[in-house]
């Protein structure tokens, strides 16, 4: 057969996200599409407004905010919003801004699991969703490789991973009780290499922060941290220096770590990372609290 | 030394070229596999081994490894490469894989995607997981042990899920001095075995993934093996995709529907080409239409493929929704409520005939149910065996009867168009996975004999409304002695009814049934088709049956109309039936002289919601039966 008629790499995965997203359009009540502002929520919003044009996207998409993010990010998701006409929910924990919540006083543990994951769930529950995606892939960290594309929750938002539904062929059961819900994944087969290269391919806007520039940080604990408001307390000596850095992974400002780079356009991003030899998640603080820490943040309702 | 060599290119293409360098990667073949062996085979020793000779270990990964080794790995200190790869915590301390991981790699000729799948019996259901996806399978051996039942398991599973390439990977070879004899004969053996499997390709590659020897490059440990090393295999495997070639058909998922001027429909084409103008039809309802557009969010195109996601426009204005199939007018599938196929049970409670299921195929799901068991597949031996159930991890070639007509095609013709998954009706839970055979004709040839004096006039003349009385409840409950005094109170009434009693049913039209839960299922559906042909003649049915399972009360409920059906649940606690005991059961049951008797070993699945719930512990039997006439009295009674 000639090759037109076989998809190429980048080709193929899109239909696959394609089809996932369709799927959950079709069949659930009341879905919603996480958007946590990084490169993998634009791919996915890039792969949904695809899969449902001409029409608009048929579920809200919703941003747990917790408060501690860049600036340069909230920016980007109020502009990203408008000109695609979303209708966006942000969700904020209003009981842990009351506590005054925050990874400096109260730790990154503590924060991340007030601040997002109770927060995720309170949304959640508050709106009654009954399938929301994520921009999770496969190939982020070891326990992410073991998940369904259809990942069942229990009422109580628990992941169980001894219990997983069979997933067989592009089938997809996601028939729930009242209460229950499903987190899909329609990047799971992506890789890093891929979503870069089809940020590139699709022209697809990012948040500046992934490309160097010259910022200010200081080194913590091996991790170069920008400081990006005036919440971040100094150390005794520490002065913020101007270093050309970027992120590879975009969350919460002190827990997010820089990597100096010179990179500032996505064809450098892509060739810095071919040749760089730390993966992506190590700029991440949340990872290492203990050796199997993503897969217990999981069973409890992390996305 | 040629790897390093490569390395160095691809370094200098990526710093100067990188345009050229994604374009290569863009359009480098693909191939997603599984691997499957049993426990210890060295799975995920040989994909950590694969993940790190193609250099996708960063430097944190390798150092947290290396740190891991040293404390729970298996290798004496030395790195154990399977730590890569065993993720969940639990999986870690039991040192065993326990489900189905996803891994990517990339090597200068090939993208892959590999499902790491479990060798542990059990969890058989994993792997036909994996396998589903796949398009070639590596089965692991360990040379110590050589073929296992598990290996032949394995290997029927990937054949049965329509896997036509396989490398068989006698691995370990370093714990048995390489030597030639071993592998030769593990080979021979397979290939016997394999005979009466449908592979198109076998490649035997002996190897270590401990010591990476014949992986990546020939072994000079095996100067006798005169094949490819292991990843040249993976790296040449010929799966030519002949998608595109088959008819058209196009699964419809979701209608798609901005405004009343635009309507199309989304689906991802399953096979075939469509181009604009192209003659289609509709199935299952056969209406026929040309195609107007094919639209993407990058323009319209004039023709798309197999495997894209897209959304067509239709000439004339008819009826197409989700679960319909557009086709290929010259060339269409067959369309069918029954057909013959082959299933893998995965549930935990086992597959019962008669019991209503929910079938899902790409599109649509609808209700159906296991007509007939007509052999089970001993995946050991591959002999036929006789069976009544199919058990977790059983497979069985089945009929199977859906309430509506599907467009299907065998499933060795078109994967898309011939896989189906089972799900239960009350947990939800995904219980089989099913690859359909062929329809099955009989559908067609019995129609229904079309009557002037219907239900409506039948139960006019006798001046009621024909209603079930289902009575449920445990052994000695009372159900026979409430649904008695009900039955004698209507007649007083003037009303016309009859009982259908449990035992005295047992007696006659269900003497060939015993009491496991297959026979079970079949009593109670025998009963509920009676009770539906008593209501056709317009009589007040009253029914007396333990009936202990929900999935069962509800296929009766389906099979009449809402109103036609109330569930009386007779709730007597378990120590008071015992203390009745009238006809010796329970004593017999506790001495263990009867089996399966509900309450002691054979469960009863209360009623979540019955129309009527008559707590017998604190009522007499006189009132629980007026009870129920009182709930009948407005709706069925008065004419």
């Amino acid at each position: 057969m000639t090759s037109h008629t076989q998809l190429a790499h980048l080709q193929r995965l899109e239909a696959e996200s394609i089809h996932i997203m369709r799927e959950v359009a079709a069949t659930c009540e009341n879905p919603v599409m996480l958007y946590s502002i990084g490169k993998d929520s634009g791919v996915m919003m890039h792969l949904a407004l695809k899969a449902f044009y001409p029409s608009k996207l048929p579920f809200p998409i919703l941003h747990v905010d917790t408060t501690w993010k860049f600036r340069e990010m909230i920016e980007f998701r109020e502009k990203f919003a408008a000109e695609h006409q979303l209708d966006l929910i942000t969700h904020i924990n209003q009981e842990g801004v009351d506590m005054g919540m925050g990874p400096f006083s109260h730790g990154s543990a503590v924060h991340t699991d007030v601040m997002k994951t109770q927060g995720l769930k309170q949304a959640l529950d508050k709106y009654g969703f009954d399938a929301a995606f994520g921009g999770a892939r496969r190939d982020e960290e070891k326990s992410r490789a073991k998940e369904r594309i259809f990942s069942f929750r229990s009422a109580q938002h628990r992941w169980d991973p001894k219990s997983q539904r069979p997933e067989l062929w592009n089938i997809y059961n996601n028939r729930i009780q009242k209460g229950e819900s499903m987190r899909v994944f329609p990047l799971s087969n992506w890789t890093e290499l891929d979503i870069w290269q089809y940020i590139h391919q699709e022209n697809i806007p990012i948040v500046p922060l992934y490309l160097a520039k010259k910022r200010p940080v200081v080194e913590r604990d091996g991790m170069l941290v920008m400081v990006d408001d005036d919440r971040m307390p100094m150390k005794p000596g520490e002065v913020p220096k101007m270093k050309m850095v970027r992120f590879r992974t975009l969350g919460c400002y002190p827990l997010t770590g820089a990597v100096e780079s010179t990179a500032t356009t996505v064809i450098e991003i892509i060739q810095e990372m071919l040749l760089t030899k730390t993966s992506e998640r190590q700029g991440r603080a949340i990872d290492k609290d203990s050796n199997a820490s993503m897969e217990q943040k999981k069973q409890e309702g992390y996305f | 030394m040629t790897t390093k060599s490569y390395e160095v290119q691809q370094s200098e293409q990526i710093t100067h070229d990188i345009e050229g360098y994604l374009h290569d990667q863009e359009h480098k073949s693909f191939l997603r596999f599984i691997t499957c062996g049993s426990v210890d085979d060295g799975k995920s020793t040989l994909i950590g081994r694969l993940l790190y000779d193609s250099k996708l270990i960063f430097e944190d990964q390798m150092a947290s490894l290396e740190n891991d080794s040293k404390k729970v790995g298996t290798q004496g200190g030395d790195i154990d490469f399977a730590l890569l790869v065993d993720g969940l915590a639990a999986e870690r301390e039991q040192g065993i894989t326990i489900d189905v991981a996803y891994r990517f790699f990339t090597t200068d000729k090939r993208k892959f995607i590999v499902a790491d799948t479990p060798g542990h019996e059990q969890y058989t259901r994993n792997m036909a997981t994996g396998a589903s996806s796949a398009e070639a399978a590596v089965i692991l051996i360990d040379a110590r042990k050589g073929i296992l039942t598990q290996t032949r398991r394995h290997s029927f599973i990937v054949n049965l899920l329509g896997i036509r390439h396989v490398v068989v990977a006698i691995n370990k070879m370093d714990l048995m001095d390489y030597s030639q004899d071993v592998f030769q004969d593990i080979a021979a053996q397979y290939r016997e075995f394999a005979e009466n499997l449908d592979f198109s390709t076998i490649a035997f590659v002996p190897m270590s993934a401990l010591k990476g020897e014949n992986i990546m490059a020939p072994s000079d440990k095996m100067p006798w093996h005169d094949g490819p090393a292991f990843m040249t295999v993976l790296e040449t495997i010929d799966v030519a995709r002949k998608k595109a070639e088959k008819p058209f058909r196009m699964p419809v998922q979701w209608v798609n529907r901005p405004n009343l001027d635009f309507r199309g429909f989304s689906g991802t084409i399953s096979s075939g080409i469509v181009k604009a103008g192209d003659d289609i039809i509709v199935l299952p309802g056969g209406k026929t239409s040309k195609v107007k557009s094919i639209v993407t969010y990058d323009g319209n195109l004039d023709q798309a493929s197999a495997d894209q996601a897209v959304t067509l426009t239709l000439e004339d204005e008819i009826d197409v929704s989700r679960g319909d199939v557009v086709a290929e007018i010259n060339q269409r599938p067959e369309t069918t409520d029954q057909f013959q196929a082959h299933i893998i049970w995965m549930g935990e409670q086992p597959m019962l005939p008669g019991r209503p299921y929910l079938i899902k195929t790409t599109n649509k799901t609808v209700a159906g149910e296991i007509s007939a068991l007509k052999h089970k597949v001993n995946v050991n031996s591959l002999e036929h065996e006789a069976g009544k159930t199919l058990e977790l991890n059983e497979v069985g070639l089945c009929n199977i009867s859906l309430d509506e007509a599907i467009a299907f095609e065998a499933y060795r013709d078109n994967t898309a168009m011939g896989a189906f998954i089972i799900i239960d009706k009350i947990s939800n839970a995904t219980v089989g996975a099913g690859m359909i055979d062929f329809g099955l004709r009989r559908a067609t040839n019995v129609h229904w004999q079309a009557v002037d004096v219907d239900k409506t006039a039948r139960a006019e003349q006798k001046r009621q409304k024909p209603v079930v009385l289902w009575f449920t409840g445990l052994s000695a409950s009372g159900k026979s002695t409430i649904a008695n005094l009900v039955e004698k109170k209507l007649h007083a009434l003037g009303k016309h009814t009859y009982l259908l009693d449990g035992d005295n049913v047992r007696h006659g039209l269900n003497r060939d049934l015993g009491f496991v839960d297959a026979d079970r299922v079949e009593n109670i559906r025998r009963v509920g088709e009676v009770s539906k042909l008593m209501i056709d003649a317009g009589l007040i049915v009253l029914t007396a049956f333990i009936s202990p399972f929900r999935a069962e009360r509800r296929m009766v409920r389906d099979m009449m109309e809402a109103h036609e059906f109330i569930e009386v649940f007779v709730d007597t606690p378990i120590e008071i039936c015992e203390q009745r005991d009238p006809k010796g059961l329970y004593k017999k049951a506790r001495s263990g002289e009867i089996k399966n008797f509900t309450g002691y070993d054979s469960p009863y699945e209360q009623p979540e919601r019955a129309d009527l719930h008559l707590h017998t512990g604190t009522i007499t039997a006189e009132q629980a039966a007026d009870a129920v006439i009182a709930k009948i009295q407005e709706k069925y009674l008065s004419s």
